[in-house]
């Protein structure tokens, strides 16, 4: 059994998650401030890829950075090589799964950070920056992890985002999710089997490893 | 320094619009829910924003709307003790205290400095422990050393001991008094107790509705307020 687009997943994931951990806990951060103008615009739209079609998504993807696109075509002149069926392209579909989880998870982390503590750290001395990083980023950062975890579950997971925007190249594009697809398919029956069970499991143990996180966390709130 | 505060700030209820003066010592300030005694300390720390008016510190202009001038909060330096203490839950008493001084100081002496400050407030011992595990006497007494930490150049005061009991409120009172004395800064105290303004304070301001009503002497402003026993020996 081939376990290469199990490998090849588990690298995207891991990818998409900083990408989509860097930008979704920033604009979890703004969508949590009460000053932010919109912020409910905002959120929908972010976490419109949660609710919309894989397909819609990657259409929409697909036109945005593909090879006739000027993004695609910036991308390509900057990297050197083409942002769509590519491994690049695998991991920015994952990062478009994450980000809305990670952006939801951040956005609720934040807003359950006593707002209180960051004006005492203002008035004791600590800019904006400081503040947000010394006293809103530990504060919240069990629900930042556990959105970290959920986004990398669903990028691991993740099939026709991916379809639209890497294809299913073997070796190349081809992700877990698609590998097994294949070997249905194809009648490969103990393959698919076992590939599913892999998956399945670690999106359990993500899924059991934030549910204990969460735990915890209360648990210390509460003392 | 005598701190200058005549500012005005639109509230749902009322508007707040002030014209005081505070030289080095406590002033307390007395007033019903809603008198606007939050929101001045709020305008004095920069947490509120003045529609209009003006907030100085000597020769320092703080807010000047006129100029459209504001200083930020961190660079105000305004010991502020919060009513909820507002002690950082993830840092221990060290990492609390240590927190205001500057981060151009080696990281051993500020917490050298933050332990002494501790220990002069009676609660060394609480200097690996994190506030989860405080009793209320000694987290006031970990965010007043947190509040002085930053050698302040006022101090500000919101029901700094509505947390404690008739015990633990006495020698607290005594300590503040003692320690206002030493730095002799402009210090703005609310309060809703008399006891506890009879004990601190030389001069009274009562508001309400976002008004002051009264400034004086506390002998003369509390003659005919009667007595609470919050803090009378029993």
């Amino acid at each position: 059994m081939d376990w290469g687009p199990l490998y090849l997943s588990l690298e995207a994931a891991l990818m998409a998650t900083v990408l989509a951990g860097l930008a979704g806990i920033a604009i979890g951060a703004l969508l949590a401030n009460p000053r932010t103008p919109g912020r409910h615009f905002f959120d929908a739209i972010v976490a419109a890829p949660m609710v919309m079609p894989p397909t819609v998504l990657g259409y929409y993807v697909l036109v945005a950075v593909g090879r006739k696109s000027a993004l695609g075509g910036l991308y390509r002149d900057v990297v050197g090589s083409d942002l769509t069926f590519t491994f690049h392209g695998v991991v920015l579909a994952a990062a478009i799964g994450a980000l809305p989880m990670v952006a939801k998870a951040a956005r609720t982390a934040f807003e359950g950070v006593d707002r209180k503590l960051l004006a005492a750290a203002r008035t004791l001395g600590a800019g904006r920056v400081r503040a947000f990083f010394t006293i809103a980023v530990p504060l919240a950062a069990p629900g930042l992890v556990g959105g970290l975890m959920l986004g990398f579950a669903r990028g691991l997971g993740d099939f026709g985002v991916t379809l639209m925007v890497a294809g299913d190249i073997p070796g190349e594009t081809q992700s877990a999710p698609l590998a097994i697809y294949d070997h249905v398919q194809a009648g490969r029956e103990h393959s698919a089997l076992l590939m599913s069970l892999v998956l399945t499991l670690s999106a359990v143990a993500i899924l059991f490893a934030v549910n204990v996180l969460t735990a915890r966390h209360t648990r210390s709130d509460e003392r | 320094m005598t701190l200058v505060v005549a500012a005005e700030v639109a509230r749902r209820d009322f508007v707040f619009k002030v014209d005081l003066t505070f030289d080095p010592g406590i002033t307390c300030v007395l007033g019903p829910s809603g008198a606007g005694k939050s929101t001045l300390l709020g305008v004095v720390s920069g947490l509120v924003a003045p529609t209009r008016g003006r907030v100085a510190l000597g020769d320092e202009v703080w807010v000047d709307t006129a100029t459209r001038r504001t200083l930020p909060i961190e660079a105000r330096h305004c010991a502020y003790l919060f009513q909820h203490l507002a002690l950082f839950p993830h840092l221990d008493g060290l990492g609390n205290v240590s927190y205001p001084l500057p981060r151009a100081m080696p990281r051993a002496e500020r917490r050298e400095r933050a332990h002494a400050l501790l220990t002069k407030l009676g609660v060394g011992h609480l200097a690996r422990r994190r506030p989860g595990s405080y009793s209320g006497g000694e987290a006031q007494r970990v965010a007043l050393a947190r509040a002085l930490a930053m050698t302040p150049r006022v101090i500000l005061l919101d029901e700094p001991f509505s947390a404690l009991d008739r015990e633990r409120k006495r020698p607290l009172i005594a300590l503040v008094r003692e320690l206002v004395t030493e730095l002799a800064v402009p210090t703005i105290a609310v309060t809703h107790s008399l006891g506890e303004t009879r004990a601190l304070a030389s001069r009274v301001v009562r508001m309400a509705q976002g008004k002051v009503l009264e400034d004086g002497a506390t002998e003369v402003i509390l003659a005919d307020a009667g007595h609470d026993d919050d803090l009378a020996p029993r």
